[in-house]
């Protein structure tokens, strides 16, 4: 029914069965959408944010969807920048990862600011000295540049690109790209940045607390490059499952190696300086606040020092020891693995850096404030992921998301057309393949 | 923000800040204003060669 709309020379389940998963997913998609509406409603009592947890689930989720959405500026940057052509195979891929992470980060904080009618107030009255404005200037415009970056592939339906305006307009788009990821590159840079410079400057505690360089402390740097070495390695995990759902290679190998090894080495440098932060951060900044190493990471029940170990070790160093040799990359296995614990890590470092620093106790007479999010808080953070679902369910359907899918899965032809053209073919049976 | 607007101050922080934001809109402004026109005029030269 809907197949003048499919890309030519590649196949898609029949309409009913996408009809049905896009229906079960839109259950939970709807279940978020109620969540969010109460909220919106009734006002954010609805969640169990008080007031140690100004910053909550929310923004953990908020801050971790920016980061592995880091695959699409990252990736533009070698693409169109650096001229990686081997990454024109996943370009697409990793600019609608990246437009869904950054839509969902922007409903997100739409929700999260209580009233959204005033949500451009942050624009017309901003407030220059924090870091938080920046965050919403960069967020702003770089999801615009991501929308750019994603429309012309909407014009390459078949469809669409039947109507002469809309064909030059995605083939002028094309042609300036460089100039629109460039852009999406700065702006990335330091809105990533800025959002790791919001917890290094809170000087009132010393669990995030970093020095730095002029404005900026060494949070804002690790953010940016923690975002710019795990996105591309959501990229990869996203492909993957892709191709385990639909079934098919939908990437050549060369390019996830590529990629995949960019990101090994980002991850392995970023470890390094992260694990430098660290022990000074341990052995100097924190004490000079009067606290221990220790008095993070006890006297509660969840934040003990294997927070540390995993964030830094398990899902630092491994993935990146991984990614970073050759016999690893090759091993089906071993990328999976590493892709996973990359992914994990960023999130976790998130995690700690947005709501361990609020539980931990600042003052002699203060106790660790544990926090667990409302239903309303989980079903509205769920919703971003339905959505994603859906987008890369109909992107998938819809346009050429993948360019090398035609080729690397040739369709059979139906028993009936091979039985038209047999005759035809007879006098080569004879002929061994290479020959035929 | 604009420099019209009351709270507006020349300083350092308003400048960098709303400068980079107007920078930053203003080549994604110009970069879409280009390809829509050039996609207008390509787009009707293409039905003109078609009339003839």
């Amino acid at each position: 029914m809907d197949s003048a709309l499919i890309p030519k020379g590649v196949k898609r389940c029949p309409l009913w069965q996408f009809l049905l998963f896009i229906g079960a997913v839109g259950i939970v998609l709807l279940w978020g959408v109620y969540a969010m509406l109460l909220c919106w409603f009734k006002g954010l009592n609805q969640t169990n944010m008080n007031d140690y947890y100004g910053f909550a689930l929310w923004i953990w989720a908020d801050l971790a969807v920016i980061a592995v959405g880091g695959g699409a500026f990252f990736t533009g940057l070698l693409r169109y920048i650096f001229g990686k052509d081997e990454l024109k195979n996943i370009i697409n891929y990793a600019v609608l990862i990246g437009f869904i992470c950054y839509s969902s980060a922007l409903l997100i904080l739409a929700i999260d600011i209580g009233q959204p009618l005033r949500g451009w107030f942050i624009f017309w009255h901003a407030n220059v000295h924090s870091m938080l404005t920046e965050v919403a200037f960069c967020l702003s415009c770089y999801f615009g540049v991501l929308t750019i970056e994603y429309l012309p592939l909407v014009l390459e339906n078949r469809q669409i690109d039947k109507v002469p305006f809309f064909h030059h307009l995605g083939h002028n788009m094309h042609e300036i790209m460089a100039v629109f990821a460039a852009t999406g590159a700065f702006l990335s840079f330091f809105h990533q940045g800025s959002l790791g410079g919001v917890a290094g400057v809170l000087f009132g505690r010393p669990f995030a607390y970093r020095e730095g360089v002029f404005i900026w402390p060494w949070t804002f740097f690790l953010f940016t490059w923690s975002a710019a070495a795990c996105g591309p390695c959501f990229t990869i995990l996203v492909t993957k499952i892709t191709e385990k759902v639909t079934r098919k290679k939908l990437v050549k190998d060369n390019a996830i190696e590529l990629l995949a090894k960019i990101s090994g080495w980002m991850i392995l440098t970023y470890i390094i300086a992260k694990t430098v932060d660290t022990w000074y951060w341990a052995t100097v900044t924190a004490p000079s606040k009067g606290f221990t190493l220790m008095e993070f990471y006890s006297n509660n029940a969840l934040y003990g020092i294997w927070i540390l170990v995993a964030e830094i070790l398990i899902c630092g160093y491994i993935p990146a020891f991984i990614l970073i040799t050759k016999k690893g990359r090759k091993n089906p296995l071993g990328v999976w693995i590493a892709i996973i614990l990359a992914v994990i890590g960023v999130c976790l470092n998130r995690w700690v850096m947005v709501l361990q620093v609020m539980a931990v106790p600042v003052m002699t007479f203060d106790h660790w404030a544990l926090y667990y999010p409302s239903w309303q808080e989980v079903a509205t953070t769920i919703l971003p992921v339905a959505y994603g679902v859906i987008l890369i369910a109909i992107s998938y359907r819809y346009l050429p998301v993948f360019p090398n899918e035609a080729e690397m899965n040739p369709i059979e032809p139906l028993p009936e057309e091979a039985a038209a053209i047999e005759p035809s073919m007879a006098p080569e049976q004879e002929l061994t393949p290479a020959e035929a | 923000m604009f420099p019209f607007n009351f709270e507006w101050i020349w300083d350092m922080g308003h400048t960098v800040f709303m400068g980079g934001l107007w920078y930053a809109l203003t080549i994604i402004g110009i970069g879409m204003t280009y390809c829509i026109i050039k996609a207008a005029i390509d787009a009707s030269k293409k039905n003109g060669e078609h009339h003839h």
